[in-house]
């Protein structure tokens, strides 16, 4: 069973969708035993980080997601608030990555939307994948680059558009709607 | 790098797929979800649903339709038309959309731009502008085109930036359905006066006019419906061709 956090952001819809499309039973829900007992855990999230980090205080997830064992991945807003400290809203985060969120400057078009391309991959999240290949994004801010980074994206300046710390792993561009190749990524999550 | 996106539109009544000409005549031209899943196994970018449904009834019918499209289909996706309140788009972000577009709402009501932004994020507001050119200036028109407005096309553009768009997506009514190509200059001149993504739409006719529109204005997407839903331009044709241009796409 994969256990789908359940918070005030959008997406999390898609991610069951996509679940359902490779064949595996999910749950999205805030219980915390439902959380901690789940074979994989994802945490998804569109939306804006200063409101999705009280809502995860005010339900207690903040302490649960970081006690969770099995492996967690983060998407997007998900990835954002596993850092130390956000930008957007002046956030303090949850602190599982020690890098921090800043909001792109107004060099190119912001957000960042669309297919972009990724580059110095480290460990199995991309294996099977095309280094040619592009995932879609959709956001305004970015996580800066840390020994923890696993895959970066340049846009404006190279980010962390992957970063895995132990069992928790998180991507800035959203797996769910990256075509075949988004679906290979959370196909080799599934199965780590 | 930040690819071109490629995106077929898909104008929807009744649950089914439409293309007007001139936004008057309308052909049957399919099932919407199958003509989705052919999009996406053709290499689509994108994905726009324009729902043109006029009667509030068959509302319940685009929300059905959002959520078997959002279960088909592994790229994001756009839902417009007829979205007025907070409720509606509520309705279809929760079915699984990706963005929603909203045009005449906005006009009429510019804080439902905020609205959406502050709920949902600026990233799933798409604001959607019927532009004409008349008198030398272009305009903003609502309802399908039907109707004129005192708006100043590069006025709206800034002012929608300002209150929490996060793309727009520009069709030109002088070269909609023209197949003539797109509206060029309109189209530079908004993407230059604001930060956020612009799709360009209206008068696709040829891969050319793809690169011309890429080489030429700073617009993130093009979108055409007909020449796609006739196949008339396959996409991976399309995308073979953009690629040996050197315009930056995604390849799959």
């Amino acid at each position: 069973m994969i256990a789908i956090i359940k918070y005030n952001a959008g997406n999390i819809r898609s991610v069951q969708n996509a679940l359902n499309r490779l064949g595996y039973e999910s749950m999205i829900t805030d219980d915390k035993t439902e959380i901690l007992n789940a074979d994989k855990v994802i945490f998804p999230g569109v939306g804006e980080a200063s409101s999705a980090m009280k809502y995860l205080k005010d339900k207690g997830l903040d302490d649960v997601i970081k006690s969770i064992e099995k492996p967690m991945l983060g998407i997007c807003l998900g990835l954002q608030l596993m850092c130390d400290y956000s930008e957007e809203g002046d956030t303090k985060c949850l602190g599982i990555f020690n890098t921090q969120v800043k909001k792109f400057p107004p060099k190119e078009k912001v957000p960042h939307i669309g297919w972009n391309s990724f580059a110095e991959v480290k460990g199995e999240l991309f294996q099977h994948i095309k280094p040619e290949s592009d995932m879609y994004y959709v956001h305004s801010y970015y996580a800066e680059k840390n020994e923890q980074t696993i895959a970066t994206c340049n846009y404006i300046e190279p980010f962390a558009t992957a970063i895995q710390h132990n069992n928790f792993y998180a991507t800035q561009f959203h797996p769910e709607k990256s075509a075949d190749v988004g679906t290979q990524l959370l196909k080799n999550f599934l199965e780590l | 790098m930040l690819k071109k996106r490629i995106i077929p539109c898909l104008d929807i009544q009744d649950g089914r797929t439409v293309k007007g000409i001139n936004f008057v005549d309308i052909i049957d031209a399919g099932d919407p979800i199958e003509l989705a899943k052919s999009y996406v196994a053709q290499g689509a970018d994108e994905l726009v649903f324009l729902d043109i449904t006029a009667t509030i009834e068959k509302r319940k019918t685009l929300v059905e339709l959002v959520t078997h499209i959002a279960e088909e289909i592994n790229i994001p996706f756009t839902v417009g038309g007829g979205i007025n309140s907070i409720e509606d788009v509520s309705a279809i972000i929760k079915a699984g959309a990706d963005k929603v577009s909203v045009n005449s709402s906005a006009v009429k009501n510019p804080e439902l731009i905020t609205q959406i932004a502050n709920e949902f994020g600026s990233q799933c507001v798409v604001v959607a502008i019927d532009t004409k050119f008349v008198d030398g200036e272009w305009f903003v028109f609502v309802h399908g085109g039907r109707t004129a407005t005192p708006l100043k096309t590069l006025d709206w553009v800034q002012q929608v930036e300002a209150i929490g768009a996060g793309e727009i997506l520009l069709t030109s009514m002088n070269n909609d359905g023209t197949k003539a190509g797109f509206a060029l200059d309109i189209t530079e001149k908004v993407s230059a006066s604001v930060n956020i993504p612009v799709i360009a739409s209206g008068g696709a006719g040829t891969k050319k006019h793809f690169k011309t529109l890429f080489e030429n204005t700073q617009a993130s997407a093009g979108l055409a419906a007909s020449i796609f839903h006739y196949g008339e331009i396959p996409i991976p044709e399309l995308k073979q061709y953009l690629k040996n241009e050197n315009i930056a796409i995604r390849w799959t």
